[in-house]
C-alpha cells in the first residue's frame, strides 16, 4: 500500500500514530475493566479529556494542512469546527425528544421557550443520523467551497485571506448569537441525552466516542500523509513557495487551493461533530476569532508543516490551557501570549523544528 | 398656636409680598390689589357653586400672585379643603389616619387634624379641563423662558377657538423669539379650530412647514373632519409639505448617526492605515493600543475627579505618549525581528494583544469602567422640533476630522512624513539616500499606536471602557483599511465614513446585528472584485500583496 510506504519515511508520524494506536486500545480498557480502586483506573472525566484533545489534534491537523502546506494561514477554522458542532448538536437536540423541560416532542427547549410553533425548515432530517452526518462534512465544506472560490479565484492571499477568513469566523459568531437564527442563541445548543441510543452518560459510550475520536484522528493523519506525499502535495508545498511560477508553468493554482481548503474545512466539521457529544456543548463561542486564533498557535508551537507536529502542538498547549486554567486561572492568557510572540520570534519551526535540528547535526 | 385676626393677618401678608416683590426688584404691578383679588377668589372657591367656582378660579389666575399657582394645583389634584368650623381654605397631606393642614393664604402650617373636621373642595370635570388650562396659562407667564416654552408645548394640544385672544396679547410681550415662535403656532392652531373659513385658510398659511407635532396631528384631525373645499386642499398640501420636510430631516439624522459611527471607524481604523498601510505590518494589538488610551482617560479621571472637562483633554496627550510609547516597545522588541514575514507578524501581535488584555483584566479588574462626560459634550443639539443632534457624538466626529487633518499635514508637510512616504514607497532607495529606515519605522508605528490612542480616549466617551473594548473594534478597523485601500488615509476616510452611513441605513430593516453581517459579507465580495481598495496604492505594500 502507498500510504504505508509514505508512513515509512515519516518517522514522526509512526511514533505518534504507534501511541494513538496504543491509547485507543489501553484508555478504555483502563476506563472499563480495570476497577476503580486500583492505580491504573483512567477516569471517565480522563478519557472524556483525552477524547477532547484528540479532536483537537484533528482539527490542528486541518489547520496544518493549509497553513503549512499550502501557506494560506486561516483564523477562521474555528468556523468550519464550529459548523460540523451544531450539525452534530441539532442531531442530539433532535434525540431529546420529549425528554426535555417542556416535553415538547417535537421541538427542542430554547424553540418551546422563545414560543416558536413549528420547526424551522433546517432542523427538519436531522432526527437521522446519517442526515446529520452527511451535513456535518457538507456544510464546513460548502461554506469552505464557496468562500475559496470567491478567494482564491480573486487571488486574495496573504494576510488579506488571513483577515478575511477572520471576519468570516466573526460574521458567523455575530450571527449565531441571535436568538432569530434558531440555534440557540447565546446559550447554544446542550443538555444532549443520548447518541444512536446509547446514553451520553454512560462510560460505555464515553469510551466509544474517544475510540470514534482516535480512528477519526488516525484517517485524518493517514488522508493528510497521503495528501501532502501525493503529487498534489507537491504542489501545495510549491504554491506555498512560490505561487506565481506554479500558475506559470500552467497549473490551476486556484483548484488546488480549493480543493486542499474545502478538504481542510470538512476535517475541521468531522472534529467539530466529535468534540460537541463528548463536551456536552456547542455555543456561538466557538466562532469567535480568539478561538480560530489558538488552533494556529497549536499547529505554530507543534510546528508547521509535519503533521505530528500539529497534533503534538495541540496536545502540548490544551494539556497547558487545562492545567493553567485551574492552577493559575489569571496566568493562562499571558501564557498563550507569550507563547505567541515566543514562538514566532525564537522557534519559527516549532518544538519538532528543535528535534529536526538536533537530526540533521548528528 | 396664635391666631392672628383676619385683619392682621392681611396686613401681614400685605406687608410680605411687598417684601418679597421688593427685594426681587420685580415690583411694577400692584401687589395689593392682586392680594386682594386673590383673596377673593379664594373665599368665592369655599362659598360659589361651580359656575362661580369658575369664575374664582379665572379670578385667581388674572392675578399675578405667586400662590395661585399652588392653590389651582392643589384644586385640581384634590388636595384642596376648608376647614368645617371656620370655613378657612387649607392644603392636606396625608399623616397616618390625621392629616396636616397648611393654611392657604399665611402658607402657616397648622398643625395635625382630624379628616372629617374638614370639607374638600369639589371640582366637576368641566372645572377640570378649565383648570388645566388656566394652570397652563400660568406657567406661560412665568418668568423662566424655558418654562414658558414647556408650557406651549403643553399647551398645543387643549388649544381652542378662546385660546387664539389670550395668545393674541400674550405674543405682543413676549420677547423670547424661541417661545414667541411656540405662541404664534399656538395661535395658528387655535385658529384651525375656529368656524371662520377665512381664519383657517389664514392660519394654514402661517403653519406652512412648521415641524412642530403637534402641527401634524392638527391638520390629520382637520383633514378628518374638514368640509370646506379650499381649506382642505391648502391642508392637503401643507400636511405633505411638512411630512416630505420631516422624512427629509430624518434621512439628515441617520446620515449623521451614519457619519457619527463612521468617524469612531475612522479614529479606530486610521492608525491602523498607518502602520498596515505604510510599513506593512499587520498590527493584531492594534485594538489594545486603543484600550490603553481608554483606560488613560480613566485613570487621569481618577486622578483629578473634580475637574472632568479638563482631564479629558490632558488625555488626548497623555493617550497619545503612553500608546505611542507602547507601540515603540512593541516595534523595537518584537516585530522588527519579523519584517517581511507578514503572517508571523499577525501571530506575534496577537499574542501581544492578549498580554496587554490580560494585564489590564489583573490591574484594573475585568469590569467595565465607565468614563464620565464633561457637562459641555453631553446634551444635544435642538436645530428643530425633529432634528437633534447629541453633542458627543458632534464633538467626536468633529475630532476624528481634526485628527485625520493633523495627520495628513503631518505626513504630508512635515519632513518625518516626508520619511515615511519615501520608505514606504521604495525602503532600499530611502535609505541609500541617507534615511535611517529602522528609526522611521519605530517612528511610523509609534505615531500609529499613538494616533490608536487618542482614538481610545474617544471611544470612552461613547462606551463603557473594558478589557475586551479593543477587540470589538479591530475587526471592523480592518475592514476600514482594506475597504478604503492599503496605504491611502483618503481611503480610510471615506472607507469609514462610507462604512458607518451604510449600516445606518441597513440598520432599520434588518437589524444591528445583521446590518454588521451584511457589511462584513458585502466588503468580502468586495475585495474579491477589487482586492487592492477603493482607493489602490503603489508602493511597497502595494507591491506585496
Amino acid at each position: 500500500m502507498i500510504i504505508l510506504r509514505y508512513l515509512k519515511k515519516d518517522t514522526g508520524g509512526m511514533i505518534t500514530l504507534s501511541l494513538l494506536a496504543l491509547i485507543t486500545v489501553i484508555v478504555p480498557i483502563c476506563n472499563l475493566l480495570v476497577p476503580e480502586t486500583s492505580g491504573l483506573h483512567v477516569s471517565t472525566f480522563t478519557m472524556t479529556l483525552l477524547g477532547k484533545y484528540l479532536c483537537y489534534g484533528l482539527l490542528a491537523i486541518a489547520v496544518d494542512l493549509v497553513w503549512g502546506y499550502l501557506g494560506i494561514l486561516s483564523l477562521g477554522h474555528g468556523a468550519f469546527f464550529a459548523l460540523g458542532g451544531y450539525a452534530m448538536g441539532m442531531y442530539l437536540m433532535r434525540q431529546i425528544g420529549s425528554r426535555g423541560v417542556y416535553g415538547n416532542p417535537l421541538l427542542p427547549d430554547f424553540m418551546v421557550f422563545l414560543n416558536w410553533q413549528h420547526l424551522p425548515w433546517f432542523w427538519h432530517g436531522f432526527q437521522w443520523f446519517w442526515f446529520a452526518m452527511l451535513m456535518v462534512i457538507l456544510v464546513p465544506g460548502l461554506l469552505a467551497a464557496i468562500f475559496g472560490w470567491f478567494a482564491f479565484r480573486s487571488r486574495v492571499t496573504g494576510v488579506y485571506l488571513s483577515i478575511m477568513t477572520q471576519a468570516l469566523t466573526y460574521a458567523l459568531l455575530l450571527a449565531f448569537y441571535r436568538n432569530e437564527m434558531g440555534f440557540g442563541g447565546n446559550n447554544g445548543l446542550t443538555d444532549f441525552k443520548d447518541i444512536l441510543g446509547f446514553s451520553l452518560q454512560t462510560d460505555a459510550t464515553r469510551a466509544g466516542l474517544f475510540i470514534a475520536s482516535a480512528l477519526a484522528l488516525g484517517f485524518g493523519y493517514l488522508s493528510c500523509l497521503y495528501i501532502t506525499r501525493s503529487r498534489l502535495g507537491k504542489l501545495c508545498t510549491a504554491i506555498r513557495d512560490q505561487e506565481d511560477r506554479v500558475r506559470f508553468i500552467g497549473y490551476r493554482v486556484e483548484n488546488i487551493k480549493l480543493w486542499i481548503f474545502t478538504f481542510s474545512a470538512i476535517l475541521a466539521g468531522i472534529a467539530g461533530a466529535l468534540y460537541v457529544p463528548q463536551v456536552g456543548i456547542i455555543n456561538p463561542n466557538e466562532f469567535s476569532p480568539l478561538a480560530s486564533i489558538e488552533m494556529v498557535v497549536w499547529v505554530a508551537v507543534g510546528g508547521r508543516a509535519t503533521l505530528y507536529g500539529a497534533v503534538a502542538g495541540a496536545l502540548l498547549v490544551n494539556y497547558a490551557k487545562s492545567y493553567l486554567t485551574v492552577a493559575m486561572p489569571d496566568a493562562w492568557l499571558f501564557a498563550l501570549g507569550s507563547l505567541f510572540v515566543l514562538v514566532t520570534l525564537l522557534l519559527p519551526r516549532g518544538i519538532t523544528g528543535l528535534l529536526r535540528k538536533k537530526e540533521a547535526s548528528r | 398656636m396664635i391666631l392672628l385676626s383676619s385683619r392682621w393677618r392681611s396686613c401681614l401678608l400685605c406687608f410680605l409680598t411687598i417684601m418679597s416683590l421688593v427685594s426681587f426688584g420685580v415690583a411694577p404691578c400692584p401687589a395689593s390689589e392682586d392680594t386682594t383679588l386673590f383673596e377673593q377668589g379664594a373665599h368665592q372657591l369655599v362659598h360659589g357653586n361651580f359656575r362661580q367656582k369658575e369664575a374664582a378660579i379665572a379670578k385667581i389666575n388674572a392675578t399675578n400672585d405667586p400662590r395661585a399657582e399652588k392653590l389651582l394645583r392643589a384644586l385640581l389634584g384634590g388636595k384642596l379643603y376648608r376647614v368645617k368650623k371656620d370655613n378657612n381654605l387649607v392644603y392636606i397631606t396625608k399623616k397616618g389616619s390625621r392629616v396636616s393642614i397648611t393654611d392657604v393664604l399665611s402658607g402657616k402650617e397648622l398643625g395635625t387634624v382630624k379628616k372629617r373636621t374638614l370639607k374638600k373642595i369639589t371640582i366637576n370635570n368641566k372645572l377640570r379641563s378649565k383648570l388645566r388650562e388656566e394652570l397652563a396659562l400660568l406657567a406661560l407667564r412665568s418668568p423662566d423662558p424655558d418654562k414658558r416654552l414647556a408650557a406651549v408645548n403643553k399647551l398645543m394640544s387643549s388649544l381652542s377657538p378662546e385660546s387664539a385672544k389670550i395668545l393674541e396679547k400674550l405674543i405682543t410681550t413676549e420677547t423670547n423669539s424661541k417661545v414667541r415662535q411656540g405662541l404664534l403656532t399656538a395661535r395658528a392652531i387655535a385658529n384651525l379650530r375656529d368656524t371662520d373659513d377665512a381664519k383657517r385658510l389664514q392660519a394654514l398659511t402661517e403653519l406652512q412647514g412648521n415641524l412642530n407635532p403637534a402641527v401634524k396631528n392638527e391638520l390629520t384631525r382637520l383633514l378628518g373632519e374638514e368640509k370646506n373645499k379650499d381649506v382642505r386642499q391648502k391642508a392637503e398640501a401643507v400636511l405633505s409639505s411638512i411630512e416630505s420636510k420631516i422624512a427629509f430631516y430624518g434621512l439628515v439624522e441617520k446620515i449623521f448617526f451614519g457619519l457619527s459611527l463612521g468617524s469612531v471607524l475612522v479614529l479606530a481604523a486610521i492608525g491602523l492605515a498607518i502602520t498596515f498601510g505604510v510599513i506593512g505590518v499587520i498590527n493584531m494589538a492594534h485594538g489594545e493600543l486603543i484600550m490603553l488610551g481608554a483606560y488613560t482617560t480613566y485613570v487621569i479621571q481618577q486622578l483629578m475627579p473634580n475637574s472632568i472637562g479638563l482631564a479629558l483633554l490632558l488625555a488626548i496627550p497623555a493617550a497619545f505618549v503612553i500608546s505611542g510609547l507602547a507601540g515603540i516597545l512593541i516595534e523595537r522588541t518584537v516585530i522588527r525581528f519579523l519584517y517581511g514575514r507578514p503572517l508571523e507578524t499577525l501571530l506575534a501581535t496577537f499574542g501581544i494583544s492578549l498580554i496587554l488584555q490580560q494585564s489590564v483584566r489583573t490591574i484594573f479588574s475585568p469590569l467595565n469602567r465607565s468614563v464620565a462626560t464633561p457637562a459641555w459634550m453631553s446634551g444635544s443639539l435642538q436645530l428643530n422640533p425633529v432634528l437633534s443632534l447629541t453633542i458627543n457624538r458632534l464633538t467626536i466626529l468633529v475630532f476624528a476630522l481634526l485628527v485625520f487633518a493633523g495627520l495628513y499635514m503631518l505626513l504630508k508637510k512635515s519632513s518625518l512624513g516626508l520619511q515615511v512616504r519615501a520608505v514606504a514607497q521604495n525602503r532600499s532607495m530611502a535609505r541609500a539616500m541617507g534615511i535611517r529606515a529602522a528609526k522611521v519605522d519605530a517612528l511610523t508605528f509609534g505615531l500609529g499606536s499613538g494616533i490608536a490612542g487618542i482614538a481610545g480616549v474617544a471611544l470612552s466617551q461613547l462606551t463603557n471602557v473594558g478589557p475586551n473594548l479593543g477587540q470589538s473594534y479591530i475587526i471592523d478597523s480592518f475592514m476600514v483599511v482594506v475597504f478604503g485601500g492599503v496605504g491611502n488615509l483618503w481611503g480610510t476616510l471615506v472607507g469609514g465614513l462610507t462604512l458607518g452611513v451604510a449600516n445606518k441605513f441597513l440598520e432599520p430593516w434588518t437589524g444591528a446585528v445583521l446590518a454588521k453581517i451584511l457589511i462584513l459579507v458585502f466588503i468580502i465580495l468586495f475585495i474579491q472584485k477589487r482586492p487592492q481598495g477603493l482607493f489602490p496604492q503603489k508602493g511597497r505594500a502595494g507591491a506585496a500583496s
